[in-house]
């Protein structure tokens, strides 16, 4: 459908009305028609074309075939060990303490093995930042350590080697005083990894370090060295902050400096009655980000502007007062911020400038929020040494003997300017560590593999400074080893095995006699006591602040972190990238971003492939029309469009780096944006399943709400519902139920990942998205509603509501999906004939049909992925939520066996409950009316999806609030 | 016009038909009740890699279920003992007796001895024997009395019917817990009732629901 057609049909919005997409809001033919379909065109037919008498064959002979199998009983062996293994009960997992490093900083986990094998990852509670939750990114790498496409041996200039060979060649190669040889590697916050990495420095005085993260936060380090004269880690209370104001940071999301960002802020979003103020969120940005989303006012700012923005609110502050803000809605915000001195928040994203960001601290400052909402510690990482450029400068120049790469894959994240494929080749030898044969270790004499952080000892520092140590959950799996014991190796430290040199830095630190307590109690715990850092007030310096220059001219581009891919390297992760973008809604894809006045002025329409490029650096990315984007600027997300990658993440996407240089890492502008004429096929999750137009996301202003608090309930009118069934009660024993709060969920896709891991739930892939496939049990819905241009979003996670009228229940010709006596709405595989009737008649479109055999094709090493508690299902049957049926039963045994008769409210957590850091996922028992569920359920806020159907679902919802600020009359600046 | 016919097609097609019908029920029938598995499982006793005789072990020497199927009360699975703990004792007991071999090269090479399962539900049962165990059902419910088995027949047929039986009416297969292993225990006075009043002191309700098992 071309943009004029929805730009015709689109017409005018009375009204509070809600819409996915521009197809919707349009209400074109084909959306309709995509609408009226049980499943998507093509969902239901076979994948190739057998004729009919060919089927018929198949089924006579597996009629036949299948008496046959009957007669013989399958011979199964038990096998136990010869020796026990301590604490070690099959059937029982165990759950070990560990962390993982992303972008220099610790996610504290706990991490739950079967038999030796990982096979789910949760937040460790005890850990400053996870508190029990965790995202997406680590709920999904536990599928990466079973990843078949791994390296899986050393290799020396293509061919396989051993580690023998490679210290052999270590020994030989690694003399002198280092002069010519570089190290190259990303954050690492970690303290045994510093104490080798200063002994390799003494050793090797000559040798030069360069840290480079493509998504890294230099600018945020070097704006509050800027401010600060010293390196600091700032550090946001946002459960402390009434009023935030986000300029171009996407702290819920991408940004997002920690857990603690998401839970602070969704802590004081929780309104239990009229009487709560919720916080106020004001965002300036470009790119419609999740935490625009949840924005009380967005202002669509080019990102070139925000540092000029950020300018006039700093006079508006009172920073150099005189110079009246030529945006009205600065000078509005400035008000409201400076009526809760103390109180509020300005942040900006890590886009921005150093100079930026040492403005935003002076704001904040002036402001008095230091020592309130934004405090600081010494950094949780050692600097690093030379730049990248240096480093691309020294290769150019042929002074590079020997580089060594930890861990990056800088061929492919390299910003364009550096060439930097082309100025590797004249580096003496590169020695490359990777968990992957990418793109750096194609072009590296030697490729070492690398060990996942689950199969590894290290330790790993959280921003705040609270060390966790590493523990392996399993021997490596290809022979890996850690980037700290290839440096120990090359180094001569005294310690070669991840293990002792983990142990060996921390005993050295404690008195002998408490070591080995101290040591098991850091592996238990997850975190080591003590090691959080001090809080510290540094003394601002007076800035010489020049006023940006904004560059106006061409197209602007802005580079944003993939929420699934990240920098590129979980592209080979097939759970992350079937992960719906929670904005755009696509999967296995990036695109560029464009407001619908952008593509109209481009003539472009969505899947349409343009050439973005600047000089003669360009890259082809399909287009995608992204309301609330700002005119003029593009987003494209990195990481995608690998090279040498994996099965799953090959080609899959299209690279943005070759247009992302050293001076622009964030946004650019001065692009030209050019139509190719060819199309590209963008598979969006948006558009399945829709509700026909419903009041299903309810809210309402603060205002609203104070005056009329039941509005949520007030906004559906039907008259008495009857039932043609026999009513069923259900008021004995526990009576499972669920509460989600709209008002807090933040859209961060970590309880889908979470479900995925923790029900066996498949990977369909792009092509059978498309049809419509998808097996997530719970999805992220994102409503728009305004108008196209300068709209605001909702989201709305659904699952199964378990209605306790079900309709697929009375449909259901075999009776495989049935009630049970605590109102769970349950699915019985074994018995499942796949007529898909439950389906078709399920109000919230919550079923997932197996098509095919999804499991059919997953290799062997990711069998070991699956959850034992879950039936793998198999094709033809139906799925959906169970409200995690196999966590409940496993805790009514243990308490039974524990003499309990009842579960203690809290004990029974879902697996998307448990890993949501904004807390908007509660379940318990309905029956108790102490329960946490069943007090949220009382609020004025709750309301049923669709009640007016009758169904009685379980999962109700507290309708969203948003606190906007009544002297900013209109929603766009 | 020629007879195409003979006098006696009818008879035969008669016959033809009936003989289908009967034929065909009778072949489903018979499929049904030899696939029952009450009958197709029921009675299975497969040769194990060691002579291991339940009756000499529970039954004569008086060894409690629980010493070699330790995880019984803890996990899902009664797990079969490591290599170990049958040396716990054949280390000294009967050292060089030649059907222990197998066990004396598993503890050897620390290969496991490859048993062969005799009480098999399918993949999509979640049997949990922690909660029947605590509950008060004895292994002799589901596995009959082993003390006296030589070799382990399968006496029930573990089909979901027959769970459901007693799931509805489980007042007769609940003793005091610290009689579940002890296989021949005759009550004093009636089974039910006994069972009747635990049920009532522990809270135990018996799923009938279909994720009771399925999951």
């Amino acid at each position: 459908m071309s943009l004029i057609q929805i730009g015709q049909a689109g017409g005018t919005l009375t009204g509070r009305r809600y819409w996915r997409s521009l197809e919707e809001l349009a209400d074109t033919p084909n959306f309709r028609e995509w609408l009226h379909r049980e499943f998507p065109e093509n969902a239901s037919e076979m994948l190739e074309s057998r004729s009919r008498r060919t089927l018929l064959k198949l089924m006579a002979a597996s009629i036949g075939l299948a008496g046959l199998t009957a007669c013989r009983r399958p011979v199964e062996k038990i096998l136990p060990a010869s020796r026990g293994v301590e604490d070690y009960i099959p059937g029982n997992p165990l759950y070990y303490a560990t962390a993982m490093e992303l972008g220099g900083a610790a996610a504290g986990l706990m991490v739950e093995a079967h038999d030796g094998r990982p096979t789910k990852i949760e937040g460790n509670p005890k850990h400053p930042d996870s508190r029990g939750a965790c995202s997406a990114y680590a709920q999904a790498s536990v599928l990466g350590l079973y990843d078949p496409d791994r390296s899986q041996h050393v290799a020396r200039g293509g061919r396989k080697s051993d580690w023998e060979e490679f210290a052999r060649f270590a020994k030989e190669h690694f003399t002198g005083d280092g002069k010519g040889v570089w190290l190259l590697s990303g954050y690492f916050a970690s303290p045994s990894f510093e104490a080798v990495r200063g002994h390799f420095s003494r050793k090797f005085p000559g040798a030069r370090w360069v840290e480079y993260e493509a998504l890294g936060r230099e600018s945020i380090e070097r704006g509050a060295e800027l401010a600060f004269g010293e390196r600091v880690e700032t550090h946001y209370d946002f459960e402390k902050a009434d009023v935030i104001l986000a300029l171009d940071s996407d702290f819920l999301g991408v940004d997002s400096p920690g857990l603690n960002a998401v839970r602070g802020f969704a802590r004081r979003r929780h309104v239990e009655s009229v009487k709560d103020a919720p916080n106020r969120l004001y965002v300036a940005e470009s790119r419609f980000s999740t935490t625009g989303a949840m924005a009380d006012h967005r202002f669509r700012v080019r990102s070139g502007e925000i540092a000029e923005a950020a300018a006039e609110l700093a006079a508006a502050v009172g920073l150099r007062p005189g110079n009246e803000p030529r945006r009205a809605w600065v000078a509005e915000v400035a008000k409201d911020l400076a009526a809760h001195r103390g109180r509020s928040i300005v942040i900006a994203g890590r886009g921005q400038s150093a100079e930026a960001h040492a403005l935003v601290h002076a704001i904040n400052e002036a402001l008095g929020n230091f020592g309130q909402t934004v405090n600081f510690t010494a950094p949780a990482r050692q600097a690093g040494g030379a730049s990248l450029g240096e480093l691309a400068e020294a290769l150019s120049a042929g002074e590079v003997k020997t580089l060594v790469i930890l861990g990056s894959n800088p061929v492919f994240t390299a910003p364009a300017d550096l060439n930097f494929a082309a100025n590797l080749e004249k580096a003496g030898v590169t020695i490359h560590l990777g968990l992957e044969v990418d793109e750096t270790a194609a072009r590296s004499e030697w490729h070492l593999p690398q060990a996942h952080y689950l199969e590894a000892w290290g330790d790993v520092r959280a921003l705040d400074g609270t060390a966790s140590v590493q523990q392996p959950l399993i021997e490596p799996l290809y022979g890996g080893r850690t980037a700290a014991e290839v440096l120990a190796l090359i180094g001569g430290y005294p310690h070669e095995r991840a293990y002792d040199i983990a142990r060996g830095f921390w005993t050295a630190r404690w008195p002998a006699a408490e070591a080995e307590r101290n040591w098991r109690r850091a592996l238990h715990e997850g975190v080591v006591e003590g090691t959080r850092a001090a809080r510290i007030t540094p003394k601002t310096r007076p800035q010489a602040w020049s006023g940006a220059e904004v560059e106006r001219g061409g197209i602007e581009v802005t580079f944003y972190q993939s929420p699934a891919v990240y920098d590129g390297r979980f592209a080979n992760n097939a759970w992350l990238q079937e992960l719906p973008d929670a904005m755009t809604k696509l999967a296995w894809d990036n695109a560029a971003l464009m407001s619908p006045a952008t593509a109209k002025s481009l003539g472009v329409a969505n899947g349409d492939l343009v050439l973005v490029a600047k000089g003669a650096r360009q890259a082809e990315l399909p287009a995608w029309i992204m309301p609330g984007q700002v005119d003029g600027s593009i987003a494209v997300a990195l990481g995608y469009g690998r090279t040498e990658c994996g099965r799953v993440g090959q080609g899959v996407g299209h690279n943005a780096y070759p247009i992302r240089t050293s001076d622009g890492p964030g946004f650019a502008s001065g692009y030209e944006v050019r139509k190719t004429g060819r199309s590209y096929s963008l598979v969006s999750a948006q558009e399945h399943h829709s509700m026909e137009g419903r009041p299903l996301v309810r809210e309402a202003t603060v205002d609203e709400y104070r005056h009329d608090p039941e509005f949520a309930k007030h906004a559906v009118h039907h008259g008495p519902a009857e039932s043609l069934y026999k009513n069923l009660t259900f008021d004995e024993g526990y009576q499972w139920g669920m509460a989600i709060d709209l008002n807090r969920c933040v859209g961060c896709n970590a309880c889908v990942t979470a479900c995925q891991a923790e029900n066996n739930i498949p990977v369909v892939g792009k092509q059978q998205l498309e049809r419509g496939r998808e097996m997530h049990w719970i999805r992220v819905d994102r409503y728009f509603t305004g108008s196209e241009a300068a709209p605001e979003a909702a989201f709305q996670p659904v699952a199964c509501q378990h209605c306790e009228n079900a309709p697929c229940e009375n449909v259901c010709p075999v009776a495989a999906t049935a009630h049970s006596s605590e109102g769970l709405n349950e699915m019985a595989y074994n018995r499942c004939v796949g007529t898909r009737y439950c389906s078709n008649n399920c109000p919230y479109k919550v079923r997932r049909f197996n098509f095919l055999e999804w499991h059919k094709d997953v290799a062997e090493s990711t069998r070991m992925v699956f959850n034992p508690d879950v039936t793998v299902r198999m094709r033809g049957v139906m799925e959906k939520c169970t409200y995690c049926v196999q966590r409940i039963q496993e805790t009514k045994i243990r308490a039974k066996a524990e003499g309990r008769r009842a579960i203690r409210d809290g004990e029974i957590l879902t697996a998307c409950q448990q890993t949501c850091p904004a807390e908007a996922i509660v379940f318990g028992n309905l029956n108790d009316p102490n329960s946490r569920v069943s007090r949220l359920k009382k609020l004025d806020r709750d309301y049923a999806m669709l009640a007016e159907l009758n169904v009685k679902p379980r999962t109700s919802y507290l309708a969203r609030l948003r606190n906007p600020n009544p002297e900013i009359s209109r929603i766009d600046g | 016009m020629a007879v195409i016919f003979s006098r006696s097609a009818d008879k035969y097609l008669r016959l033809t038909v009936l003989i289908a019908l009967f034929g065909g029920a009778g072949a489903i029938g018979l499929i049904a009740y030899l696939s029952h598995p009450a009958v197709r499982d029921t009675g299975y006793a497969p040769a194990q890699p060691v002579e291991y005789s339940h009756k000499l072990h529970a039954g004569n020497l008086g060894l409690d279920c629980r010493y070699c199927h330790s995880t019984v009360e803890r996990s899902a699975f009664a797990a079969l003992p490591a290599t170990e703990v049958c040396m716990n004792c054949h280390a000294r007991v009967k050292k060089d007796s030649p059907l222990l071999q197998p066990v004396r090269d598993s503890f050897a090479t620390g290969a496991p001895i490859p048993w062969v399962k005799v009480h098999r539900l399918p993949d999509y049962v979640y049997f949990n024997h922690r909660a029947h165990v605590t509950a008060g059902v004895s292994c002799a419910s589901c596995h009959g009395r082993v003390d006296q088995m030589i070799v382990v027949k399968q006496t029930a047929p573990l089909s979901m019917a027959w769970c459901l039986d007693c799931h509805r009416n489980p007042d007769a297969s609940v003793r005091p817990a610290e009689q579940v292993t002890n296989l021949g225990w005759q009550p004093d006075r009636d089974a039910a009732e006994i069972g009747r009043e635990i049920i009532q002191a522990k809270g135990i309700a018996p799923p009938t629901n279909c994720s009771g098992c399925h999951r």
